[in-house]
């Protein structure tokens, strides 16, 4: 059974989809570079929206499976092809969030936070550690003919991948779960809910999917550094882009990521000494001015609009 | 022993910046993550004053402190209180005093980077070796280790024989329970936040004697005060300075045998075991 306002929605997003690939047909310069990064961020935050929105765990670990997928591709580059790398990296990206899933179930509010972001700088000082150690360069070397048009097309593949399977999970069981856990893990728990399990799988798909787009993206770099695939940056502007959208939705995130994106661009070749302090500014405006996202404020014209009628 | 002295000279000024998190996590509850933006400004007083003015950069305390503490002041009762009021759950208090300290540290780490510019900076204090058990150490981390050490005393006899310090302990443990006794629990609070950011500021004057520090190294120091504070348990100050000198030990432990670049990841190594193994830290008591 599919409800009609789903079959809207299904309708809008295949002819957003079928809009969005033909981008590389009008511009291959500046505007597909920037299509990329806004695809790329649509991916990351929505998928960390399918973990982060129902379970309000925030999690700044996507900048560690990023890295990660990014690693493998630029290590394995000269040893095996691309799409099978990719593979390799949602295995990588899979078992390192099951890892840290099963070690965190504990953990709550803010240790996790700081677990999480934690996380990061330990997986990026050992890579970095590693490399000067093992190998004589502090970075790799990403050579391919994967186009920016091919990793353009790839991503929007994933974030149709991403949106069907958040439809789904929002469908099933698991998601009803995470609902619950969301607004009272001690109800959740009581009502024979597996708390830890239901919250393991959401975060291995949020993991996997970071980790298959750093792979993804890694030809974009042509030289991998750990302190550009480890950027805590990523994490933050996923975090802000999720909560600007509003997480309680699906297509939340997007709502945020686009605009983001279009003002970060501007802003960060403008002022770019200013970057940190203007990011600060976009964590102040989300808490104290629009709580709910921009999904909110829509939702709730909509409500003034119906009960003017 | 080299190691051990060094360890425990650091583990002095960790316990100071510790025990300023502390205060403001146990007692208001909110955990400041722009805490170590407050104490690279207070470093940056140091530094400011000892080479402009040439003022000794223990005596910028007196500058620095007074004005962290009004800032931190100001924070909770403009920022954080609103928040408090606002959220209908812990989680949700939780959640959204998360992103706005640190959207706070990013504004200041902005702010410094602004002003002072993104370089390292460092100057040289007291800098001369004084020997030890036969052993050479740096005078500056010997006074930066008394100093902690003394300001960390007055403030562990304060909380513990004062009227004050009563009220203090009494909303660490059981906000609810101490408003019925007549205690003002938002003044109270207020008052543990601004004064945790006095002490974390007073800790930076005394790092950056011996430490080089930039704008945004803040997040670091954050990170290892929060490390200090959960490995102590939350609502024990004896417990945060003995965790504070196991860090400083197994930081210079780590920094001699292995490599200076793995500190930090020694430091959330320790963090991880305690969080996996002992979540209520090493001196808590399970609830």
């Amino acid at each position: 059974m599919i409800a009609k306002s789903e079959r809207t929605g299904f309708a809008a997003g295949a002819a957003l989809l079928a809009l969005a690939a033909f981008l590389p047909a009008i511009d291959t310069g500046y505007w597909l570079s920037l299509g990329v990064t806004i695809v790329m961020y649509t991916v990351l935050a929505t998928s960390w929206a399918l973990f982060s929105g129902p379970t309000r765990y925030i999690s700044l670990a996507t900048a560690a499976f990023f890295g990660v997928g990014m690693y493998v591709v630029g290590g394995g580059i000269g040893l095996l092809p691309y799409p099978v790398l990719i593979l390799v990296a949602a295995v990588a990206g899979a078992i390192l969030s099951a890892l840290i899933g099963l070690s965190t179930l504990r953990l709550s509010g803010v240790y996790f936070v700081i677990f999480t972001l934690g996380l990061t700088e330990l997986v990026r000082e050992l890579v970095a550690w590693g490399q000067t150690t093992l190998g004589s360069s502090s970075g790799l070397y990403v050579l391919t003919d994967v186009t920016e048009k091919m990793i353009y097309w790839i991503l929007l593949g994933l974030a149709a991948f991403v949106f069907l399977i958040g439809w789904w999970i929002r469908r099933s069981r698991i998601g009803f779960a995470l609902r619950i856990i969301g607004d009272d893990e001690v109800v959740a728990a009581h009502s024979g809910i597996d708390t830890a399990r239901a919250k393991i799988v959401l975060f291995v798909v949020s993991g996997t999917i970071a980790s298959v787009t750093g792979a993804i993206l890694a030809p974009r770099w042509t030289y991998v550094e750990p302190i550009i695939a480890f950027s805590p940056m990523i994490s933050f502007q996923v975090v802000i882009m999720a909560l600007l959208g509003g997480v309680h939705r699906l297509w939340g995130p997007l709502v945020g990521v686009i605009p983001f994106a279009l003002v970060w661009d501007v802003i960060s070749a403008q002022f770019p000494n200013q970057t940190t302090l203007l990011l600060g500014v976009a964590f102040l405006l989300i808490v104290y001015a629009i709580p709910n996202g921009f999904v909110g404020l829509i939702e709730q014209a909509l409500a003034r609009v119906r009960a003017g009628r | 022993m080299d190691i051990i002295v060094t360890g425990l000279l650091l583990g002095g000024t960790y316990a100071l910046i510790a025990v300023g998190l502390q205060l403001q996590y146990g007692v208001a509850r909110i955990m400041n993550l722009a805490n170590g933006e407050v104490l690279v400004a207070g470093a940056f007083g140091a530094f400011w004053l000892y080479t402009g003015s040439a003022l000794t950069p223990y005596l910028s305390i007196f500058v620095t402190a007074p004005l962290a503490f009004a800032l931190n002041w100001a924070i909770y009762r403009y920022l954080m209180l609103p928040l408090v009021r606002r959220a209908k759950s812990h989680g949700q208090l939780e959640v959204d005093s998360i992103l706005s300290t640190f959207g706070l540290s990013f504004v200041f780490v902005g702010i410094m980077v602004a002003v002072f510019g993104g370089e390292y900076f460092s100057y040289s204090y007291l800098a001369r070796a004084v020997q030890f058990m036969g052993e050479p150490y740096g005078f500056n981390r010997m006074v930066a280790f008394a100093v902690s050490a003394a300001l960390c005393a007055v403030l562990y006899l304060w909380l513990n024989r004062s009227r004050a310090g009563l009220s203090i302990r009494a909303v660490a443990v059981n906000p609810a329970a101490a408003s019925l006794v007549a205690i003002n629990v938002p003044a109270v609070s207020t008052f543990a936040f601004a004064l945790g950011g006095a002490i974390t500021a007073a800790g930076g004057a005394s790092l950056s004697t011996f430490l080089t520090f930039d704008a945004s190294v803040g997040v670091i120091f954050t990170m290892k005060a929060l490390i200090i504070v959960i490995m102590g348990g939350v609502a024990e100050v004896r417990g945060s300075i003995l965790a504070a000198f196991i860090l400083g030990l197994a930081e210079t432990a780590v920094a001699t045998w292995i490599d200076p670049g793995l500190t930090l990841a020694a430091a959330y190594l320790l963090f991880m075991l305690i969080l996996l193994f002992r979540p209520q830290g090493l001196f808590g008591r399970r609830t």
